[in-house]
């Protein structure tokens, strides 16, 4: 018995009708395949040209650009994009010194091409650890200065864009960790252990994470004896790595529990000890698994951070509310929150397409 | 590298594998009931019987997969307790090749040849490579050393996973079912590895319902019904003069179909 060869049945293989492909055959096979979704494309074709047309109009045509009055925005109906003029230092950095802005401008630059850097996986080599641990320092020095000649800033005055990268960059950097080890021992054999992991997740899954920051801002000093206090912004980073930590650990988790159990009894077989197997074995598996999951925490812890603002931390969004209250400037809300928003969407999409990539590259093939 | 270390006579007396009153349960089903069993350094059993008999489980006690509740397990001279090193002792001398070849299947073949070697025999990279050059040879697929496991066949995949366990060195390979899991034109190349194995004299036990390999390889064929020993035989009085009913019945079930 001979299998006929791929080759042979390459070439007798025909090509498809045309009516199938080029464009005209796209948009019958995409958009006008049924009478229903005909329908519906000729629907939202419909919206577009509602909605474009108003929206160019107000964002380009009839907007006041430049350094103005707001006195002058006022006269019109299109954006006040003079209030971003105006007020987008304040949004991007919070209250930090105006003229030492350039400061945390530089700090966010390194830490940003930081997280790029560890993101190819050709840098995961030794000299990236290397380049943390230059970088880190750098920052530190940036923001609050104090010695090489720069002013010092105290960390109640940083805000904005800054602050918004460091509470939740740090608090994935530690929480991702620690969510690992959590959902590690969450599936441990040794209850103590698997109880306090159970207890701890669910107890900070259980409540907002509104009421950790409220109680890292307000209950936790009373704990505190007198004389010793930690300082807000550092209680507000503990609390948010908590709460990360707790979510992410259930992520994780997902992951370790879909790989089938040969895996750990392969890992056993070899005699490799339990964390060896995790390590080389079990996580990098569980982990690929888990990016989708991981990544959406990810994206909702980046974005719940906004809500350090009940607690007198003046983030990106707070930032934004904070421009908002200058009575000369005092309702172009329009502005600034689609500024606010196209930040907030252009870090999350990247974080998304970022992860849709790493699962493209580590994806080996199919899984037995 | 030399196989000669590995050639010892199949009639070789001293022990490796001594199980003693073994005694397993499932929550409250006994899978194994007062097994006794030895093995002798270069002996090649195979180890059949109905599903649900216990043979997989007896295998998979001998290195610790399975914890059992009654007697004693004596590997190579180690006992097997609840001592993790012992067991961790035990795993080191002991290959074990699975139904579904359980290869790790975000490294490469070769990675996964050499990642035990490097990470618990501190064997050096380099070192570690050229052994898994060598079984990978010997398995007859050399060329896929930089493949990932997904992008093998199933026959090719239980190869490797062969060459994985031999190139820790073992002294004794349990085969569970090695190829049950595989299609039938398949079949033939990993029992041909195996075979080759055991004519150069590694101890093997083997779980498995390929009669052929039984009669050709066996030293000694271990029938297990309900997880008692019920008959266990060399090749030649195992299939032609069956002793007890079950046995009878059970050749007659799977030899004449």
């Amino acid at each position: 018995m001979t299998m006929p060869n791929t080759q042979h049945m390459s070439e007798t293989s025909q090509r498809p009708p045309v009516t199938r492909v080029g464009v005209i055959g796209w948009l019958r096979a995409n958009l006008f395949n049924t009478w229903y979704n005909s329908l519906l494309t000729i629907l939202i074709l419909w919206l577009f040209y509602k909605a474009i047309p108003p929206f160019v109009d107000w964002a380009i045509l009839d907007a006041v650009w430049g350094n103005v009055e707001s006195t002058v925005c006022r006269q019109t109906d299109g954006a006040c994009w003079a209030f971003l003029y105006e007020k987008a230092n304040l949004i991007l950095f919070g209250l930090y010194p105006f003229e030492e802005q350039w400061r945390p401008t530089i700090a966010m630059i390194i830490f940003v091409s930081l997280v790029a850097l560890s993101c190819h996986p050709k840098a995961w080599r030794k000299s990236l650890i290397f380049a943390w641990v230059i970088g880190v320092p750098a920052i530190a020095i940036l923001m609050w200065g104090g010695i090489l000649g720069l002013s010092y800033v105290p960390n109640t005055r940083w805000g904005g864009l800054p602050l918004t990268l460091l509470l939740s960059g740090l608090g994935l950097m530690f929480g991702f960790p620690i969510g690992v080890f959590l959902a590690l021992g969450r599936r441990s054999n040794m209850p103590t252990i698997r109880t306090i992991c159970i207890t701890y997740i669910e107890l900070i899954r259980g409540v907002p994470l509104i009421t950790i920051l409220f109680m890292a801002s307000v209950m936790f000093p009373l704990f505190l004896p007198t004389g010793l206090t930690i300082d807000k912004l550092l209680r507000a980073q503990i609390g948010l790595i908590m709460f990360a930590s707790a979510y992410l650990a259930e992520a994780v988790r997902g992951g370790l529990q879909s790989l089938p159990s040969g895996q750990y009894e392969a890992a056993d077989s070899l005699g490799l000890s339990y964390w060896k197997k995790m390590r080389l074995i079990i996580l990098p598996q569980a982990l690929r698994i888990s990016i989708p999951a991981l990544v959406n925490s990810f994206i909702s812890f980046f974005k719940d951070t906004s809500l350090v603002i009940i607690i007198g931390l003046f983030d990106l969004m707070g930032a934004t509310k904070a421009a908002l209250t200058d009575a000369a400037w005092r309702g172009f809300y329009k502005e600034a929150y689609l500024f606010t928003a196209i930040i907030y969407f252009v870090f999350c999409f990247f974080m998304s397409k970022y992860s849709q990539y790493l699962e493209q590259r580590l994806y080996t093939g199919t899984r037995r | 590298m030399s196989t000669a270390k590995n050639q010892t006579p199949a009639s070789s007396s001293d022990p490796i594998i001594e199980i003693k009153d073994l005694n397993k349960w499932f929550g409250d089903f006994q899978v194994l009931r007062d097994i006794n069993m030895t093995v002798a350094s270069g002996e090649k059993i195979v180890v059949c019987g109905p599903s649900g008999s216990g043979k997989s489980t007896l295998i998979r006690c001998i290195n610790a997969l399975e914890e059992h509740q009654k007697g004693s397990i004596v590997v190579d001279g180690i006992s097997l307790t609840n001592n993790l090193k012992n067991i961790d002792a035990v795993r080191r001398e002991v290959g074990m090749v699975f139904q579904q070849f359980n290869l790790f299947p975000h490294l490469t073949v070769l990675e996964n040849l050499t990642l035990a070697p490097i990470w618990v025999r501190k064997v050096p990279k380099k070192e570690a490579e050229e052994t898994a050059m060598y079984y990978l040879d010997r398995v007859k697929i050399p060329e896929q050393a930089d493949k990932y496991p997904g992008q093998l066949s199933g026959g090719q995949q239980q190869r490797v996973a062969i060459a994985r366990s031999l190139c820790m060195k073992p002294k004794i390979m349990l085969f569970d079912e090695p190829t049950s899991a595989l299609d039938p034109e398949m079949i033939k190349e990993v029992l041909d590895v195996m075979t080759q194995l055991a004519e150069e004299g590694m101890t093997m036990l083997v779980v498995t319902h390929e009669m052929g390999f039984a009669r050709t390889v066996a030293n000694r064929i271990v029938f297990m019904d309900y997880g008692d020993i019920v008959e266990q035989n060399d090749p030649e009085r195992f299939f032609n003069n069956p002793e007890s009913d079950r046995l009878k019945l059970f050749l007659g079930q799977i030899l004449h179909h």
